[in-house]
């Protein structure tokens, strides 16, 4: 007794299951999404790299020392002093959200907790339909 | 070989690897391509063909005779009660077997140790762990897979974002350490120092045993170095997997070498699979004292080469015997 | 060898015996120790078998006198059967050596011999597959786990596939479900091809193919022996039972492995069917040709089985019989329950199982047309049919041994307990982790139950003889039962040697005991001539 239909049947079942991302992508590369940093400062508080790599670390950071010691300045490798504050500092610079941090987050599935507390600026496509929301009330 | 030097030369083959694909990505070298791209097309090849010629190659043997190991009371008598998950009668009891053993490892469940004392008593001693350690180990090598889902993909699917939440539950450090990183380092471990520490499991253990679990510890360590310590740019890290799963391979600037070596090592795993014992995963499925009912004398089993074979007819015994049979009464076709 | 050659058997199985040695298993030579291996096959039997090579030899010569071409044909024969057998293929490919196998074999417990453990066992024959049928063993040899296919592994595989009962209970530990019997088995197929095997197998096997029994007895000396039994019945119950043999037209043949005709304790057995069958008027028979249940071919090839197997169709067709009981055996009921229809059927011309007595359909048996004694009998008492007084087995304080093929290969495991009940008071179950599925082989099954391998069988039969030892402590059982023929003959040394005082006996002997059977005298002693209220009780 050779079983062949069952075992055909878990072939096919391990071959979709092992080409899972080959066939679910449809043979389209979709290129990583662009940033828009939003700013026209040559540096962020530390290196690009630096920041690419470290920048949830660097936040969880500020946060224990502004929240925990109370301390609310920020000396960088370079020197330059900065207010630890995610909304003054961070946010003043890259002013969309939606189009700096999530970009990023969701193309490699993060999901950061900042948001849990901090409220993200208002950006500007987000006013005007903010706007629009309260005067039809 | 003894014991020892198969350990170490698996030890030193999996160093070996990490060193070749260290050298290899390095700037001087810059084999980024071939480590990034043809190394990683080469094993999926391997790994998916392989798997399938080597089930095909089972299915052409035929399962001729059926013998279920039955653990249970077979199905006979109304009012005797008949266990079909043991000892299947059909094939619904099949499936819950197989389903018993592939989910949660039944068999691996029923062990025990035997201690034998002086005096000549034997004692059996109930014996989980290893049963623990294999389904923290399985368990978290599927989790841990599911999770790279986020890099294989786009738009990734919501199961995967449900699962690494669930992982990451206790938001311990940034970025979140997932439970199952340390529970399949610790299980892998455990897989390895019983091997090492159990006098009999050292005596038994092959190199073809220690090789797949430093190469998948090896996996393992990367991971979460790469995750915790010497991190990547992950976008261009996706952008690199993209590339592989949509045909359009590109390998991007500026990954660090940690993680060509983690991309090696799952492709040596890859392509070891089809050739090595982790062929026990698509074997089980195929096991035919498990995954046949035991209903012999319900359902006639067809072995497809029964052949004829030289028999002692009644005709030859009677001729041999006649005159004594009938001196003895015994009535006989001849007279 | 016998038993008073062995050490006491405090000193046979020591603390330390689990201890592996220090060398290497690839590296660790065969030793043909004495007490510890079967004596070759007679070369008469291997040529009446018309089987390869027969001379006559021993193991402990350097040359075994194998054919030139022995590596060849070896070769050729492991190819052959990964063609014919997935379970080998797949076998061969899956272990993982996880060990949990390793302490589930009694001769591993025993012996403490590391190529006991199953998953070296297999290991001695997988090495080889390696090297030969394997890519990764072609190029990375001993770092692959493969070795080369000598002179000595041959001599190692001889020893240790005939240490090794094919009681599956490995299997039932296994995560893959990897059967050592089902290696074993090709095992011993390979080295039949060089005409190596046992005689306490093959000398069976030889004996049952010509008289259609194991111990050779011919038609006219298996009368006497059913009429010595017969006679024996009426002294003890006052009954004459009927003994039908070969009697065209009766509803059922009756088989039942010939051992029991032959030695005690089985022939107490054996009066069990006769008697109760006669109590219940049983239109049945008795066969000459077929007189055989058990099937020595099981320890020698599949080829084998089907030879010898033969001829229970063959006999219930020429007779005209509508089905088949099967007596209590071990082995025999593996074969007849996993193999007979396969290899010898269909059983077309039978008719499906009915009781007469009951009416009972025995459903279970629908194809292959033959029912299992205890299934037969569980359905009697179940239905009140059998007239039983327990007290007659009163001074019998009894435990069950399952044997492995009804257990592991079967699952019959509730009916004889059923039966059990019913005709004793005292009936008490050995620990969990020895009886059914999980049983321990009384080390004797597979052809090994000689007298020549006496040491390795108590070291094999320790785990059972542990466990018997302790419902003797608990309960002070003085009786053995199990329902299969092997059984009888080796455990009554095992109990010998690991917990003397314990006899060991059959099912049908104590339900023929309790058995009231019409017209007979009152009783005043048991099948075995002893009396039914022990003698120092009345000096009480």
């Amino acid at each position: 007794m050779y079983n062949s239909g069952k075992i055909i049947i878990g072939i096919i079942i391990f071959l979709v299951l092992a080409t899972f991302p080959f066939w679910f992508n449809r043979g389209v590369a979709q290129a990583p999404p662009k940033l828009e940093v939003g700013t026209q400062e040559k540096q962020c508080v530390e290196s690009t790299p630096f920041m690419k790599a470290n920048h949830m670390k660097l936040l969880v950071d500020w946060r224990d020392y502004v929240v925990r010691d109370g301390k609310r300045e920020y000396t960088s490798t370079t020197g330059k002093k900065f207010d630890m504050s995610l909304q003054n500092t961070c946010m003043k610079c890259h002013t969309q959200k939606t189009k700096f941090c999530d970009r990023c987050h969701d193309y490699v599935e993060v999901a950061p907790t900042c948001w849990d507390c901090h409220i993200a600026p208002v950006e500007p496509g987000q006013a005007q339909q903010a706007k629009a929301l309260r005067s039809s009330n | 070989m003894n014991a020892w030097s198969s350990l170490f030369a698996s030890l030193f083959a999996v160093i070996g690897l990490v060193i070749i694909a260290l050298l290899g990505v390095a700037p001087a070298v810059g084999l980024g391509t071939l480590f990034g791209v043809v190394i990683p097309y080469v094993a999926i090849a391997v790994f998916v063909i392989g798997i399938v010629v080597r089930i095909l190659q089972w299915a052409k043997a035929p399962v001729p005779f059926r013998i279920p190991t039955t653990c249970g009371q077979a199905k006979s008598l109304p009012w005797i009660k008949a266990d079909n998950l043991e000892s299947p009668y059909n094939i619904w009891g099949v499936i819950g077997r197989m389903f018993l053993e592939v989910v949660l490892f039944r068999s691996l469940f029923r062990n025990t140790r035997a201690e034998v004392a002086d005096g000549a008593v034997v004692r059996y001693a109930s014996a989980k762990w290893l049963w623990l350690g294999g389904i923290l180990f399985h368990y978290s090598l599927l989790t841990i897979v599911v999770r790279h889902i986020r890099f294989f993909v786009e738009p990734i699917p919501s199961f995967v974002a449900l699962l690494s939440s669930a992982d990451g539950f206790f938001e311990i450090l940034v970025p979140t350490i997932f439970l199952t990183d340390i529970a399949f380092v610790l299980a892998a471990s455990y897989l390895f120092f019983r091997r090492v520490f159990i006098p009999h499991m050292r005596y038994i253990s092959l190199a073809n045993d220690y090789f797949p679990l430093f190469l998948i510890l090896g996996i393992g360590i990367t991971g979460i170095l790469m995750r915790n310590v010497w991190k990547v740019d992950l976008l261009a890290v996706k952008e690199l997997a993209m590339g592989l799963f949509s045909f359009h391979p590109t390998v991007p600037p500026g990954i660090g070498s940690i993680f060509f070596v983690h991309l090696f090592l799952v492709s040596v795993l890859l392509a070891y699979f089809p050739f090595s014992k982790l062929l026990h995963a698509p074997g089980v499925f195929l096991s035919p004292t498990r995954n046949m009912a035991n209903n012999n004398r319900m359902v006639r089993h067809i072995n497809p080469w029964n052949y004829p074979v030289k028999v002692h007819t009644y005709e030859e015994y009677e001729n041999d015997f006649r005159e004594k049979m009938k001196e003895a009464g015994i009535p006989v076709e001849k007279e | 060898m016998s038993l008073e050659h062995l050490p006491k058997p405090e000193e046979l199985v020591k603390e330390d015996v689990l201890t592996p040695p220090e060398s290497p298993w690839m590296d660790t030579p065969t030793v043909f120790k004495p007490g510890t291996y079967s004596f070759p096959t007679a070369a008469k039997n291997l040529k009446y078998l018309g089987m390869p090579n027969p001379r006559e030899w021993s193991p402990t010569d350097k040359d075994w006198k194998l054919p030139d071409n022995w590596k060849e044909i070896v070769l050729d024969g492991i190819r052959e059967r990964l063609l014919k057998y997935r379970s080998f293929r797949v076998f061969m490919d899956i272990c993982v050596r996880c060990g949990a196998c390793a302490d589930k074999c009694h001769f591993y417990i025993g012996s403490g011999d590391p190529k006991n453990m199953p998953v070296l066992r297999a290991e001695l024959l997988r090495s080889v597959y390696r090297k030969d049928f394997t890519a990764l063993g072609k190029i990375f040899g001993q770092l692959a786990g493969a070795r080369e296919l000598t002179y000595d592994v041959i001599k190692e595989w001889f020893y240790y596939f005939y240490q090794c009962t094919e009681c599956r209970r490995c299997s039932v530990f296994c995560p893959y479900g990897i059967d050592t019997a089902e290696i074993t088995m090709m095992g011993r197929e390979l080295l039949h091809l060089l005409g190596l095997g046992i005689n306490w197998a093959m000398e069976p096997v030889a004996n049952c193919y010509r008289t259609g029994n194991h111990l050779g007895i011919p038609p006219h000396g298996l009368i006497d022996m059913w009429e010595f039994m017969v006679d024996d019945i009426e002294d003890i119950t006052g009954v004459k039972v009927g003994l039908p043999v070969n009697k065209k037209g009766a509803e059922i043949l009756f088989v039942t492995p010939s051992g029991d005709y032959f030695a005690d304790p089985g022939t107490y057995t054996c009066m069990g069917y006769l008697m109760l069958f006669h109590e219940l008027g049983l239109d049945y028979t008795w066969s000459t040709y077929a007189s055989e249940g058990g099937n020595f071919g099981l320890f020698t090839s599949h080829e084998m089985i089907k030879r010898l197997n033969a001829k229970i169709y063959a006999e219930a067709k020429r007779l005209g019989v509508k089905y088949i009981i099967g007596g209590e055996c071990g082995h025999m009921w593996r074969v007849m329950h996993q193999y007979m229809d396969t290899m010898n059927g269909p059983a077309d011309f039978l008719e499906e199982p009915v009781s007469p007595i009951t009416g009972t359909k025995f459903e279970n048996c629908k194809t292959t047309k033959m029912v299992h004694i205890t299934e037969f009998t569980s359905d009697l008492i179940k239905h009140g049919k059998l007239k039983l007084d327990k007290s007659r087995n009163d001074k019998t304080i009894t435990t069950f041994h399952d044997s492995c093929n009804p257990a592991r290969a079967a699952g019959i495991l509730e009916e004889p307990r059923y039966i059990l009940r019913n005709v004793v008071d005292n009936f008490h179950e050995m620990p969990e982790n020895t009886i059914r599925e999980q049983t321990f082989c009384c080390a004797g099954g597979a052809g090994l139950g000689n007298d020549e391998n006496i040491e390795m069988r108590m070291r094999g039969g320790f785990p059972r003889g542990n466990a018997v030892r302790h419902v003797v402590d608990k309960h002070q059982v003085n009786r053995l039962t199990c329902m299969c023929a092997i059984d009888r003959a080796t455990l009554s040394a095992l109990c010998e040697y690991w917990a003397p005082d314990v006899t060991v006996g059959g099912i049908h002997e104590l339900v023929a005991n309790a058995m009231i059977m019409t017209g007979e005298h009152e009783r005043t002693v048991d099948l075995r001539g002893e009396p039914l209220i022990p003698e120092e009780d009345e000096d009480v």
